[in-house]
């Protein structure tokens, strides 16, 4: 059946540059997506990345600092939670303690108003409550859904949390909202039960149709359920697309990483459909990259094929673990340690070749490879940024207290062991392993990301000491700087534009 | 066979292992209550005895007897006096709980940083002595010219007695509205029910365990209370625990004092079954009793 326009830009919700700050903290940064009627949609990141308050501001628990949300083209950002044909499934449940199933299940059934399809001398609709009859039959259907018809009169206290679950989720639905929100609301139940759930809920919403917006720190519970995956760090929305897409062709490096196992490497384009890694070049499915230009790519363990005779790069194995239907393999080539997995096995220590697809090469653009910060000279040879004051050379045509944009390329910042060693201090917020070197990324005590390309390995959490060469900080004055960026900007959308 | 029998002696021989440990640890938990355990049978358990003898015995003879609870009977002056102490008893409690709890919301709700400041602003005056706080309120009554005749005598009263025992009533109320979980308002505003009804249907249900408590911590010490009604009142507002202490001033009067305070005893112990009662089944925190 062919797609109608108007079924295909039915987005019964639109977000549109909503950004969310407390205490100074940025919780959703700019974010921008619209939900088609019907759809699953997961909003998946680790925790603290934004994504329960992107779904407390649909909700109506938050509001905005800034942008709209729309529901059913109408801007629902200041309405309250009552109002909003919204309902939610709270991630510990929030049953009321005081009532019973039945009354949990009726609360939000008693409290609903109905068209009578009549209006009134002024011509508004008239409104009336639902009748007993109507409520009893209403809850009856939902609790026969939920697979808990004689549980009614039973206490909710005294439920098991896959119960209790199925209480919640039966309480939302019951009142037929628009939207059905989910705030991680298997993340209590046993792996079973919730591989159990995950299929009731796909189920359940295949047969209710409501619009499902589901919140998971659990990518495997995404990829099984979802239409549609928001994958969110920083309160950023990372990259938006199915389940399929986001596995196949990540958006960047933090995606690949987060879904599923992959190796992810640091290449160099050599052309239209060539990548060079690992000293070695590979044809990849991938164009429109600069000649030469730096790019990441992800190689998921399953498109790696091993060879005992030839193959494009050779390699050692070095652990190899049963998985139950497939071996992983760790195996180093060219410096890099491999995962692979495959259903034969291979001995640790023996010789093996590697080859890859071109269709099991996915290319993302680096998001970026220099630090840059704004600064001031502070004095003849020091500028000063990020809380702390670092030498640098070519002073030429810049005067003292001068406004300046830093530049300081990843693979130059130094990081210490030890705070006092460095000029600033900082601490470790995620470290990604890309081929031969860890991206690590670390916040400094003046609230700013720093990159760093290091062959060493720095555990989450680590207090470190940054330092850079003088030779390494290249200082601009701050105006020219913006010049330059907008004249790139323009040259990169005619280049779209073509 | 044999292995089941070397199984049963592991277990016993394990069993036996953690008795001694228990030994060797020493003392039981239960031995910390006995200083106190102790002390209220001095203090609570004998002199509760002493006050059942004198009131079932002649002041006289000392020969068993119920005259003394004839007293109360007898005539209507002491049974509406004792009327009256529940009705200002009552009327206080109202108050406080009118007073309290749109406080206790406020504060249990704010995200003020400034909360702790708040709430000890309220609980600081319960750590000055009651009297104390009693006649200070007295000087702000002069202050504020609260005649001293008719029915404003009362007005003095009950604005005493309230302002000694709100906090009795701030505290619980505050402490199981600030345990509740946050998450239950919210859920029943996202099922449609609006701020007020979610009071109603919600918050207020969930939080009768704190109530019960506050209710119960105001209520009977002000039945019995008889220091404010004294400072701050005159005849008119004689309270039952005036009349307690009255009978034992006078050297005769233990039997009857004794009885009287036997009388609101019970009135007290009826009270809290009545309370278990409500809270029954309840297992939200901030309940006291």
């Amino acid at each position: 059946m062919a797609i109608t326009a108007r079924e295909k830009f039915d987005n019964i919700i639109e977000i549109k540059n909503v950004t969310k700050i407390f205490d100074g903290i940025t919780a959703v940064d700019n974010v921008n997506l619209a939900v088609r009627r019907g759809e699953f949609v997961t909003l998946l990141g680790p925790s603290g990345c934004g994504k329960t308050t992107l779904l407390r501001m649909i909700a109506g628990f938050a509001m905005p600092t800034s942008g709209t949300i729309m529901l059913e083209k109408q801007d629902v950002t200041t309405v309250p939670p009552h109002l909003r044909p919204i309902n939610t499934v709270f991630q510990k449940y929030a049953l009321f303690p005081h009532i019973n199933v039945y009354k949990n299940i009726a609360y939000g059934l008693k409290l609903k108003r109905v068209l009578t399809g009549e209006v009134d001398k002024k011509g508004n609709p008239i409104y009336r409550k639902l009748s007993k009859d109507e409520i009893d039959e209403k809850v009856k259907r939902v609790l026969k859904l939920v697979n808990l018809e004689s549980y009614g009169h039973r206490d909710v206290t005294g439920l098991s949390g896959g119960q209790q679950q199925r209480v919640a989720i039966a309480r939302a639905i019951v009142c037929e909202p628009k939207v059905l929100l989910l705030d991680e609301p298997l993340g209590a139940l046993d792996l079973k039960m919730r591989k159990e759930m995950q299929l009731e809920l796909a189920a359940m919403h295949k047969n209710i149709g409501i619009t499902f917006i589901y919140v998971t720190h659990d990518q495997e519970e995404a990829l099984t359920m979802s239409d549609k995956i928001v994958v969110m760090t920083d309160g950023a929305v990372q990259q938006y697309g199915t389940p399929k897409k986001i596995y196949d062709e990540p958006a960047n490096a933090f995606v690949a990483d987060f879904i599923g196992e992959s190796n992810i490497l640091s290449g160099v384009m050599k052309s239209d459909f060539l990548v060079e890694f690992c000293g070695t070049k590979f044809k990849c499915m991938d164009k429109g990259f600069g000649k030469d230009e730096r790019v990441d790519l992800v190689v998921r363990p399953e498109d790696i094929s091993i060879d005992g005779k030839k193959g494009a790069l050779k390699g050692e194995v070095v652990s190899s673990v049963f998985k139950g239907t497939y071996y992983e393999m760790e195996i180093l080539a060219e410096d890099y340690q491999f995962t692979v997995q495959n259903t034969v096995e291979r001995a640790v220590g023996e010789t093996v070749f590697l080859s890859i697809g071109p269709d099991g090469i996915h290319i993302m653009k680096k998001l970026k490879t220099v630090n840059e910060f704004d600064g001031v000279v502070s004095s003849e040879n020091t500028v000063a940024f990020c809380g702390g004051e670092f030498e640098f050379v070519n002073f030429d045509g810049l005067e003292k207290g001068a406004e300046v944009r830093v530049k300081i390329p990843f693979d130059k910042v130094e990081l210490t062991d030890d705070e006092k060693d460095g000029a600033i201090g900082a601490n470790v917020t995620q470290t990604l392993y890309k081929g031969s070197y860890y991206q690590v990324q670390v916040y400094t005590d003046d609230d700013t990301d720093f990159f760093v390309d290091t062959v060493d390995e720095w555990d989450m959490g680590d207090r470190v000491g940054i330092n850079i060469k003088p030779d390494d900080i290249t200082v601009t004055l701050r105006e020219r700087a913006d010049e330059i960026a907008a004249e790139e900007n323009t040259t990169e959308d005619s280049a779209d534009e073509r | 066979m044999n292995d089941s029998v070397n199984v049963t002696a592991v277990a016993d021989d394990g069993a036996r292992k953690k008795d001694v440990k228990r030994k060797m640890r020493g003392i039981k938990r239960s031995a910390f209550a006995f200083p106190y355990l102790a002390l209220s049978v001095i203090f609570v358990i004998v002199p509760l005895f002493i006050m059942l003898y004198y009131a079932f015995t002649d002041s006289v003879t000392g020969a068993f007897t119920f005259d003394n609870f004839k007293r109360f009977t007898d005539g209507w002056s002491a049974s509406l006096i004792l009327g009256k102490s529940l009705l200002a008893a009552l009327v206080t409690t109202v108050i406080c709980f009118l007073l309290a709890y749109p406080l206790a919301l406020a504060l249990s709700s704010t995200a003020l940083n400034k909360k702790f400041v708040l709430v000890m602003l309220f609980i600081l005056p319960m750590w000055i002595n009651s009297l104390l706080r009693t006649y200070a309120i007295k000087i702000v009554l002069s202050i504020l010219n609260v005649p001293e005749t008719g029915f404003a005598i009362w007005i003095r009263v009950i604005m005493g007695m309230v302002y000694d025992f709100f906090p009795f009533m701030l505290l619980p109320l505050y402490s199981v509205l600030s345990g509740m979980d946050r998450s239950l308002t919210e859920a029943s505003q996202d099922l449609g029910a609006s701020p007020v009804q979610t009071l109603f249907k919600v918050t207020l249900p969930l939080s009768v365990p704190g109530i019960v408590s506050g209710v119960l911590m105001v209520f009977m010490p002000t039945v019995s209370t008889f220091a404010i009604s004294d400072i701050l009142g005159n005849t008119d507002t004689y309270m039952f625990g005036n009349i307690i202490n009255q009978w034992f001033n006078s050297s005769s009067g233990w039997n009857i004092g004794s009885a009287y305070s036997f009388i609101l005893l019970i009135l007290i112990a009826v009270t809290v079954l009545i309370a278990n009662l409500i809270t029954k089944g309840k297992t939200e925190t901030g309940g006291i009793l």
